[in-house]
């Protein structure tokens, strides 16, 4: 058994993690490889302007991915998120030099004590703009 | 090249089989900042109650996104990627993904509809075992700008 967190010491609106994870130009060329997703503009300025963007940005699911580890973390079991789902609201840039500072701030948007779930709603933002929306895991727990 | 909106409907049959190793749960974990034990350490998943490391929980787009290219590649879909941005995706678990399965993947075209100029083409990928059990379904929605925008 884990020792992860009890459904019913929960309450909706309880912020149970929050983490900043920086995001440069490297880490996206290791999110490429790792997925197989090798758009251009994930990594090729001059692709990435041509297009009509502000230079590179990162792949929505590398934040989609980056976010719901924050959700593991707290869970303390990656088989415990069932279902997960975000729309992509903004793109992220990333500069170079530099790196983008990505805000993940989980909450308990409802809970479902006969199936044992918890639906975490997260915040994610970056420089107070947010750039998922309804980001929603659902975590089944003990 | 305008997005074909008869693709709606398509079924494609599963391809070759997708083997989860350890290795690419780890490189996946890694990139995502995905740091929990239980994705590169095998006694750490067992102790949870699994079989083997366990995928984090949007792995599945390496299969699903492999398993989209036979449709978004495909020339005759109309759709230029230069024009398209990613709108929304979703994973549902019927079961935690592990190093060892050997999942079959069956791609539908769910929906491409116009809305003021935008495609929207959502695709759903459902991930099973060999024997047909459900592991995964992914529901992707891509949005294509029109050409005179680029």
């Amino acid at each position: 058994m884990s020792t992860g967190p009890a459904l019913a010491d929960l309450a909706v609106g309880q912020e149970v993690a929050r983490r900043t994870v920086a995001v440069d130009r490297a880490r996206l060329v290791r999110y490429a490889g790792a997925s197989g997703d090798f758009n251009p503009i994930h990594w090729n300025e001059r692709v990435a302007t041509s297009v009509g963007l502000p230079g590179v940005i990162a792949h929505g699911m590398w934040t989609m991915g980056a976010a719901v580890a924050v959700v593991v973390d707290w869970a303390g079991d990656p088989g415990a998120v069932v279902d997960y789902q975000t729309r992509f609201t903004r793109p992220v840039p990333v500069p170079d030099p530099g790196a983008a500072e990505v805000e993940v701030v989980a909450a308990v948007g409802a809970l479902d004590p006969e199936a044992g779930t918890v639906r975490v709603d997260l915040t994610v933002t970056v420089e107070g703009a947010r750039v998922l929306g309804k980001a929603q895991a659902v975590v089944r727990l003990a | 090249m305008a997005v074909d909106t008869t693709f709606a409907g398509r079924v494609y049959p599963p391809g070759d089989v997708y083997v989860v190793s350890r290795e690419k749960i780890r490189e996946f974990a890694e990139a995502t900042g995905g740091t929990h034990p239980a994705h590169t350490d095998a006694a750490a998943a067992r102790a949870l109650g699994h079989p083997d490391v366990v995928a984090p929980p949007t792995f599945a787009v390496v299969i699903a996104q492999r398993t989209e290219a036979q449709y978004v590649d495909d020339p005759a879909a109309g759709i230029d990627f230069s024009r398209v941005v990613h709108a929304d995706e979703r994973f549902t678990h019927h079961r935690p993904l592990h190093a060892g399965d050997r999942v079959v993947t069956t791609l539908h075209v769910d929906a491409v509809t116009l809305r003021g100029g935008l495609a929207m083409v959502t695709t759903r990928c459902e991930l099973a075992d060999e024997s047909g059990a459900p592991v995964a379904t992914v529901v992707s929605t891509l949005a294509v700008r029109p050409e005179e925008d680029a």
